[in-house]
Order: C-alpha cells, then structure tokens, then sequence
C-alpha cells in the first residue's frame, strides 16, 4: 500500500528518507541489541550523524545546519525509530530537538556560536532539564532555584529522568529565577559541564530506551553566568511551552514510525510462522487483526501529518499537536502489544525485537507530557 | 577524465515479487523499485575516481519518466549530468547495448562503468555486448584486493586504477579461486562486482543540488536504435518452495549424508 508523499512529503523528501533508511539498516540496526544490553550507544555517532547534515537539518546555515525545514526531520524522525532501538532514537532526538530547540529559537548570536553550532557538529551532547524529583507534569511548580548575585545565577536544586543527562556537555536548565511567582518565575540557564556544583548523581535503570542515558542532576551553588541566560528573565515558560510543540510532534512521528516497523514485523512473523497445517496469517482472524492494526495506524499518521503540516505552515496549533501526541504514542503501545500476542510465546523472549518495541513504546504515553496532560490542553483549548 | 555510468532501475528486493497471471511478468502492484546496487556501485567508483582525475560523471537511465528517480538518485550522489532514454515497453539486453552505444558515441567519454548485471534479470551481457560493438577493451565483475573495511576504503581510494596520462587502467577481477589483474588502455568498459565499494549516500545538499542539474532526454528513435526484442519470455514462474531441513544428532551422521545423499562431498 502506497500513497505517494500524502500530499506532505515532495520526491527531495522521499530521496532523503532513502538515505536516512540507508543509514539506519547499514550502522544503527546491526548493533542495535548490542547497545540497549550495554545501556549505551558509542558517542562517535553524534558526529557521525552530524557528518551525514542529520543533527541541524532546521538550524541556520551560519551554524552549521541545513536550513531545511521541519519536513526533512520529520522523515528523519520516523525512519530513525525504525532503527530497532527506541534508546538510539532518544538519545540522537534530544541532541537535535529538545536541547537544541531552545537555544536555536531564543538564543544570542554568542549562545549560538558557543553551543548550537558544536552540537550541530556532534562534538558537544546537548540535554534539556525540566523535570524534578518532585515536579513533571506541573512545570510552574519547579523547585530548582537560581539567585542572582553578580553576574551570576547561583543554581540550587535536582533534575531527573533526563536524557543524555549523564553525557552532556551542556544542560539547558529550567531555574525558578523567582522562587515567589509560578510560571512567570521561571528562566532557561545553559549550563556546562565541569561548572562547579553541578554533578550527575546517577545513570537510571530503565524499563524501555535503555540504550538511551537517563541520568539525575543535581546542582549545589552551583555558578552559572548571567550571560548563559536564555531571552529574558521570566521566559522561561513560555520558551518551554514553545519547545514542546516540536517535541510532541517529534514523539508523534517517532510513534508512527515505530509502529510501521511493527506492523511490518507482525507481517512477516506471522506469515512464517505456522500453525495447525498453514501460516498463522492465513487465519481471518489473524488477517483482520493485522488489517486493524495498519488502519489504526494509518489513523494515527494522518493525525500527526495535520499536526505537522500545521506546524509546517507556522501555526502553533496547540490542540492537534496534543492530539497527535497522544493518539499517536498510545496507538503505538497498542500496536506493539498486538503485535507481541501475535508473536505468542516468541512474542515474550527477548531475543525478538517485538519485546524491545513493546517496552520502548511505553514512553510514549508518558514523556515529553503525558496523555492526560495532554487531554487537558485539548479541554482547554476547546474552553471547557 | 569523462565517465559514463548506467543507473538501472530495479524493483527493490525487499518488495514481495509475485509471478503474474499470464506467468510472463510480475505484479508491479505495491512494488518498491531503486537503483540497481551494482549500478550504484559504480556510481560510486565513477565519483571517486573523478575526484582524482577531474571530470564529469554522466549517468544514464533507459525506461519511463519513472526512471528520473534512479537518474536524480545517481545525482544526489554526485554524478554532473544524466541522460534519460525515454523508452516503454520491452527491451532485451542487445537494445539496452545498442541504445548504451550510441550515448557513448555522443557522450564520448574515456571510462564506461556498470554493473557486471542487473538484480532484476540478472543476465550479465550489457556490459559484454557494448565493449565489442565498441571495439573497446573490457573488465568484467571488478572488484579490489582492499576489503570493505580497510582504512583505503574508509579514505575512498577507488578499486580501478587509473595508469599515467590517463592512458591505460588496472583492474582486479574476481574470478574464481582468486584474483585477476587486467589492464585496459582507454576508452574501455568495466563492470562493477559487489566488493569493488561501499557506496556513498545520497546527502541532503546532494539531493537539493540534484534537482538543478542537467537531466538530458533521448529516445530510441531519436537515436536511429531498432530496440524490437530478439528474446521473447516465454514463460516465468517462482523458484519451488524449499522444503525444511532436517536435523542430524551428529557431524558423522552429516558427512555421511552429504557423501550418499546429497552426493556434494
Ligand atoms: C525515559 C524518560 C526520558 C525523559 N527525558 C526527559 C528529559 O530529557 N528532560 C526532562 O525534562 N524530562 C524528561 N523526562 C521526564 C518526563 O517529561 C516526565 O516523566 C513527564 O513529564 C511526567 O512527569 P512526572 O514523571 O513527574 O509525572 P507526574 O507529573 O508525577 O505524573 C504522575 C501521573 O499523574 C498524572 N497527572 C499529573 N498532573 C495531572 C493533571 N493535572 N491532571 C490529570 N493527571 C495528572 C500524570 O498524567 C501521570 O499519569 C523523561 C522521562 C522518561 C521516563
Ligand atoms: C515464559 C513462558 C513459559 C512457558 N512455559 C511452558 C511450559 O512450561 N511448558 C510448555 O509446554 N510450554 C510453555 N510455554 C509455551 C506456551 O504455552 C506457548 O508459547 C503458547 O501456548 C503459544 O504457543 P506458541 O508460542 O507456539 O505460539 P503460536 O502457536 O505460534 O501462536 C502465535 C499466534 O498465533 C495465534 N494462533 C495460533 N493458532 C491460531 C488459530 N488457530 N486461530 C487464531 N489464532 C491462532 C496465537 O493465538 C498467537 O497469537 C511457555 C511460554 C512462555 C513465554
């Protein structure tokens, strides 16, 4: 079944996507098992991304990127997740969405040069550190502080469950600068590696995205300059909010491209497989099962390319980029259980990449703000 | 150092291949299609030896408009120009030569590169029929003594190696039970093997650069080339089904097996 670009994606798109393909059957796939038993993926393969143009495909040519647009990393997105390790994924996606994000739409020129630009180039690892031991989804009630004495922020708080968190060179930092207020008190602060008072307390052991580094980050007067701050003092909800438009709809793509890498697997398995006398997909009900799943997902696809397109068209549409999120994320945990019962007891050994989906597919649901935070905008958007 | 390269396009074979009902074609319905690897290959080994000897690496493309993507693929990858011989219908090895001549005859470049066949039919005869209508010399199945992962392969230091003065080229051909090393004086012909290179992506500036690159139409009449088939298929059908192996206790019990029944050993 084909249908050509769906009206998104031109024929530079479907040649990128080749390559990108290209890449990830030829230096992700093969060592895809390898990395998530070992918890960790080599850090050559940020500049090796970097060498192929896949770390700045929507950053300015200035530093280092490709000015392409955010169809281009769409494509990348998807066929990424189809690498057969959702941890690679979220560690090469942090570096180019999440950290990366805030510094290319509201840093300074300087920022830029310092951090952008040798993150584009593969040679710094970027994290973004929102989430508190005592605060995620409530991102207005974040306890990290940053006092300003000088021409410095003094940082005192902990972060957790953040990505690359324990490889980064730079964490861009979500600080109370104004421990009274709620969202208006809070800044995003770059803060480096080996900069005093910053340490990572642990590597997180995790159900899912194991290749991945999760790491806990905690901060003791710790000095970090004025001049790292990002846009002004107070910002930095808005600039988060801003930064998880993209990460959602990155999540979104990531979560069709995963389930398309599912759904081909269920295929194939089950047509191999045989039971009382023929394949097991020769079943109707085998057939019809395997048929709901590609509509599911083809549902879920057209939501997250209205979202995308939207985005694409600069509109921040809040609603739908919420939608495909969470239509998206859960299709793909529902599509990979499926696809794990039609694998029946192979379906539960961890020699089968089915499992290895199954338990990456889980975050979905819950990172980058979950489900029900997720609804919750939708009912605010609709003005309930 | 002008070179000519071919950019066949082949159904991808990943794609699920089904024998039609007239048991004289394919399905084409849902077929995934993409440069033919060798082909690719030599593009590859064209690209690299124009960065020694500068010069342009045209490719060429025989079928329907849909062949554009192999041609524009090949430029992505850093070919100058390609020429696209507009042509529906069948075609067996003789017209795609005779078409492939008269190209060179027009393009004349010193270097002619394919692939050793095409993963399609693989009948391994284009390249064969073009070097002797030419009156060119031939290496066939070029390969290199360098494996895929030597730091020579790394750096890109092509297989085929031009002589001094871009007189004459070596190649080494894999040949059964070793190695072969030809030299050919230019204008000549070679076929690509499947260890000759690792072939490049295709990167994003390629892919946008592509598009403005020149992309020159040719058709079989155009070219004065009678393309009526001189082999017909006449029938095709799937290889029969394997049947499943069987399980032996022991290595005895396996040697045995192959001396009386299998009879290979
Ligand atoms: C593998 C992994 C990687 C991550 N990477 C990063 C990273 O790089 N950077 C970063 O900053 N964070 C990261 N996170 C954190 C992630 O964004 C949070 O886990 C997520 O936002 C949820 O926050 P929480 O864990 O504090 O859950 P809580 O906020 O404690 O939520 C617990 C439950 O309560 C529900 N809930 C909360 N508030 C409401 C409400 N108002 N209405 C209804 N239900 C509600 C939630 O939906 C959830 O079901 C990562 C998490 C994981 C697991
Ligand atoms: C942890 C674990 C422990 C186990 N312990 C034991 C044990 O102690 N002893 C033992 O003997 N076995 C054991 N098993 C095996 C278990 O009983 C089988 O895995 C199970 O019966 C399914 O068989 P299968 O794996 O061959 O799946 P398959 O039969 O290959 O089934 C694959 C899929 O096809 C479906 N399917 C098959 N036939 C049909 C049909 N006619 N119509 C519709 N759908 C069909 C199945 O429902 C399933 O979704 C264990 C399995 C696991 C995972």
């Amino acid at each position: 079944m084909s249908a050509s670009g769906y009206g998104l994606f031109g024929e530079e798109h479907e040649a990128f996507r080749s390559t990108v393909k290209q890449f990830v059957e030829r230096e992700l796939k093969p060592h895809a098992a390898r990395w998530e038993e070992a918890e960790e993926f080599p850090r050559a393969l940020y500049p090796r991304c970097a060498e192929l143009g896949l770390l700045g495909l929507r950053y300015p040519v200035e530093y280092g990127g490709s000015d392409a647009g955010p169809l281009f990393e769409a494509v990348l997105l998807e066929e990424l997740a189809k690498c057969g390790s959702g941890g690679v994924a979220a560690g090469l996606g942090a570096q180019f969405t999440i950290s990366t994000g805030p510094l290319w739409r509201y840093g300074t020129d300087e920022q830029k040069r310092r951090f952008l630009a040798p993150a584009i180039r593969g040679e710094k690892i970027g994290a973004l550190g929102i989430t508190e031991p005592s605060a995620g989804s409530d991102v207005a009630g974040l306890l990290t502080t940053a006092r300003r004495d000088g021409d410095h922020y003094v940082v005192n708080g902990s972060k957790t469950y953040i990505t690359n968190g324990v490889r980064c060179d730079f964490v861009v930092l979500a600080v109370k600068t104004d421990p009274t207020k709620g969202h208006q008190g809070l800044s995003l602060l770059v803060v480096e590696k080996g900069t005093q008072g910053f340490g990572v307390s642990k590597k997180l052991k995790k159900l899912g995205w194991r290749a991945s580094d999760t790491g806990e980050l905690h901060f003791e007067e710790c000095r970090v300059p004025v001049a790292n701050r990002l846009g002004d003092e107070g910002a930095g909800f808005y600039q988060i909010m801003g930064n998880f438009e993209w990460e959602r709809i990155a999540m979104a793509l990531g979560a069709v491209g995963a389930a398309d890498d599912i759904l081909q697997g269920a295929i194939s398995y089950t047509r191999d497989r045989k039971a009382f006398g023929k394949s097991i997909a020769e079943f109707q009900v085998t057939r019809h099962k395997l048929a709901e799943m590609a509509t599911e997902l083809e549902a879920a696809r057209q939501l997250t390319y209205h979202a995308l397109r939207l985005h694409a068209g600069g509109e921040y549409a809040l609603a739908q980029t919420a939608m495909a999120k969470k239509v998206a994320t859960e299709m793909c945990c529902r599509l990979a259980d499926q696809a794990l019962q039609l694998h029946g007891g192979a379906g539960y050994m961890m020699e089968y990449d089915v499992q290895r989906h199954w338990r990456d597919a889980r975050l979905g649901p819950i990172g980058g703000g979950t489900s029900e935070i997720m609804t919750e905008i939708i009912a605010k958007q609709l003005g309930l | 150092m002008k070179i000519l390269v071919t950019a066949k396009r082949v159904e991808d074979p990943e794609s699920k291949i089904k024998v039609d009902a007239a048991g004289k074609g394919i399905v084409k319905d849902g077929l995934k299609y993409k440069i033919n690897p060798f082909d690719e290959i030599a593009v590859e080994e064209a690209l690299r030896l124009a960065a020694k000897h500068p010069g342009d690496v045209v490719a060429v493309s025989i079928g329907g408009k849909e062949v554009h993507e192999q041609l524009r693929h090949a430029l992505a990858m850093g070919a100058t120009k390609a020429v696209w011989v507009n042509h529906e219908g069948p075609l067996d090895q003789m017209g795609v030569a005779r078409l492939l001549q008269k190209i060179v005859e027009k393009e004349k470049p010193d270097l002619v590169i394919l692939g050793k066949q095409s993963i399609d039919d693989d009948q391994n005869q284009v390249g064969q029929y073009l070097a002797e209508w030419l009156g060119w010399g031939q290496a066939t199945f070029a390969s290199k003594a360098d494996s895929l992962d030597s730091e020579n392969e790394k750096n890109k230091v092509p297989g085929v190696i031009v002589g001094d003065g871009a007189k004459t080229v070596d190649v080494i051909r894999e040949v059964d039970g070793g190695l072969n090393r030809l030299r050919l004086t230019l204008p000549a012909v070679v076929t690509t093997d499947l260890r000759l290179n690792q072939p490049r992506y295709a990167s994003l500036p390629g892919i946008m650069k592509a598009k403005s690159k020149p992309l020159e139409e040719q058709t079989a009449q155009g070219l004065g080339v009678d393309v009526a088939p001189k082999i017909t298929v006449t029938k095709l059908s799937m290889p029969p089904a394997r049947k499943a192996g069987i399980k032996v206790p022991d290595v005895a019990t396996l040697v045995t097996k192959l001396k009386t029944e299998a009879k290979v050993v």
